[in-house]
């Protein structure tokens, strides 16, 4: 088997970093921000009724696979991804793809990873990493939101792989079968900024971008007299941890996408992105706010309506910022 | 935020050797990754997050002890799995494995459904059968 040299950069994120360190395995070099932006991933939405452990979900970012489709189809990068039925097809077809020299991308979840850390062990079916070679049984992992590369058994790389819930992996693997080396960021980047303002602002959902803050912040408010103390505190730290758990960047992908905002100004030489750039580090920094109080509430455990309250208006106020921030994102001519 | 301000909150979660990037600015403004070992607000949420489940596992632990909850109750728990999860690892219907965790219902259980259990939880059946 050939050995394959694959640069492991670690991300913040693993479905942009993966972009990002596979693409430039190929000659590509995007940054990863730069993934994330060009594949619209910033987003905001708040699910009541989609429970995790009986807490309702909160996400700031797209669903998952929709930023490498978009890099994908906005670079004309072609992709080759398969699924499979059984475990033993799943890793054979792994090993042909490794053995031809190609580093391999699977879908995981990360209950059944050995290498993460503990505390971060949950039921997380979507994550994405890259194989890339074999070291006698065990396969070479680049997980790019590890500082490092490092090494997973096949038992448990066949568990995560197959892990059931939702969504269901069920072996996933992918790896480029073309992809441009000289490409122009420009169409992409406006695509991706056009797209972006779009779900944050326009998606008639109430449960979607803008709105769906504003959303929150009402639900919040109630939270006491709903569900009580104790459930309160875990549904606080739930958006909390949403926000500010490995993978966003900080600031629920806000500081991500401003890195996005920032390259792009350089990119497409206008200023005007550098300044809006700065207006969502602002943004960012109050959300950080925000999940500071929460962290807060959450410590001292007493639910008083008072407090709940209060961030409400702290989430309000992110939501105002946010879409005065995309509108004149949308306007901006680029 | 500023480069200085990406908190370094350590705590024993994060294993002391797991760091996760921060994108925040420098002196003159451009965005660059910062590497962080944590922030004391999602600390507090993981470690109550865990408490939760501690919790519950070990409610689910004095229920099997006290002959309420067959073992299936107490180890789905442990794993952090909920009915429909462990439902589809066994491919079984949500009604059947919640009958499932019935004592009396999960002594009768075959020994195939037994193993399927087993090869859900990543345990022997001997060690499904016994909770200590």
């Amino acid at each position: 088997m050939s050995v394959i040299q694959f640069d492991h950069v670690q991300t913040a994120h693993c479905e942009s970093g993966v972009i990002s360190n596979m693409f430039r395995h190929y000659g590509l070099s995007i940054s990863e921000p730069m993934a994330f932006g060009i594949g619209a991933g910033i987003f905001f939405g708040h699910l009541p009724f989609v429970k995790v452990n009986g807490v309702p979900g909160t996400t700031y970012r797209i669903w998952p696979g929709a930023i490498f489709q978009r890099v994908c189809s906005r670079l004309g990068v072609k992709m080759q991804s398969q699924k499979f039925s059984a475990p033993a097809k799943a890793m054979q077809a792994l090993d042909e793809v490794l053995a031809k020299g190609i580093p391999v991308g699977v879908l995981s979840s990360v209950y059944y990873l050995p290498y993460f850390p503990p505390a971060y062990r949950f039921h997380f079916n979507a994550h994405n990493l890259v194989i890339y070679g074999k070291n006698g049984a065990n396969y070479q992992v680049s997980d790019p939101i590890m500082d490092t590369v490092t090494e997973i058994d096949p038992e448990s790389l066949a568990e995560a792989r197959f892990a059931k819930g939702f969504p269901e992996p069920k072996g996933k693997m992918y790896y480029p079968v073309r992809v441009p080396t000289d490409v122009s960021l420009e169409k992409p980047v406006r695509q991706g900024i056009a797209q972006a303002c779009h779900y944050m602002l326009k998606v008639p959902v109430p449960m979607f971008g803008v709105k769906g803050i504003r959303f929150l912040a009402k639900r919040m408010q109630h939270y006491p007299e709903k569900v009580g103390d104790r459930r309160s505190v875990l549904y606080l730290g739930n958006v909390i941890r949403m926000q500010e758990e490995i993978g966003t960047g900080g600031a629920g992908f806000r500081f991500m996408y401003a890195a996005f905002l920032q390259e792009a100004a350089a990119l497409l030489n206008k200023p005007e992105l550098a300044m809006l750039s700065k207006e969502l580090t602002g943004i960012g920094d109050l959300w950080r706010n925000f999940a500071f109080e929460a962290g807060r509430v959450c410590k001292s455990r007493a639910a008083d309506n008072v407090s709940y309250r209060e961030l409400s208006g702290m989430l309000l106020q992110c939501a105002a910022a946010e879409e005065g921030f995309f509108k004149r994102l949308a306007k901006t001519k680029i | 935020m500023k480069k200085e301000e990406v908190p370094q909150d350590g705590d024993n979660l994060h294993e002391g050797s797991f760091r996760q990037l921060f994108y925040a600015v420098d002196d003159k403004g451009a965005y660059t990754p910062v590497p962080s070992v944590g922030w004391e607000p999602e600390n507090v949420a993981m470690a109550q997050a865990w408490e939760e489940v501690h919790d519950r596992v070990e409610k689910a632990r004095q229920q099997v002890l006290a002959g309420q909850l067959s073992p299936v109750g107490y180890y789905m728990e442990k794993h952090l799995m909920d009915l429909a999860l462990l439902a589809n690892y066994v491919g079984r219907f949500q009604w059947q494995v919640k009958r499932h965790m019935r004592p009396r219902v999960f002594n009768k259980l075959s020994d195939k459904m037994l193993q399927r259990y087993a090869a859900a939880f990543r345990i022997t059946v001997q060690e499904l059968k016994e909770v200590k």
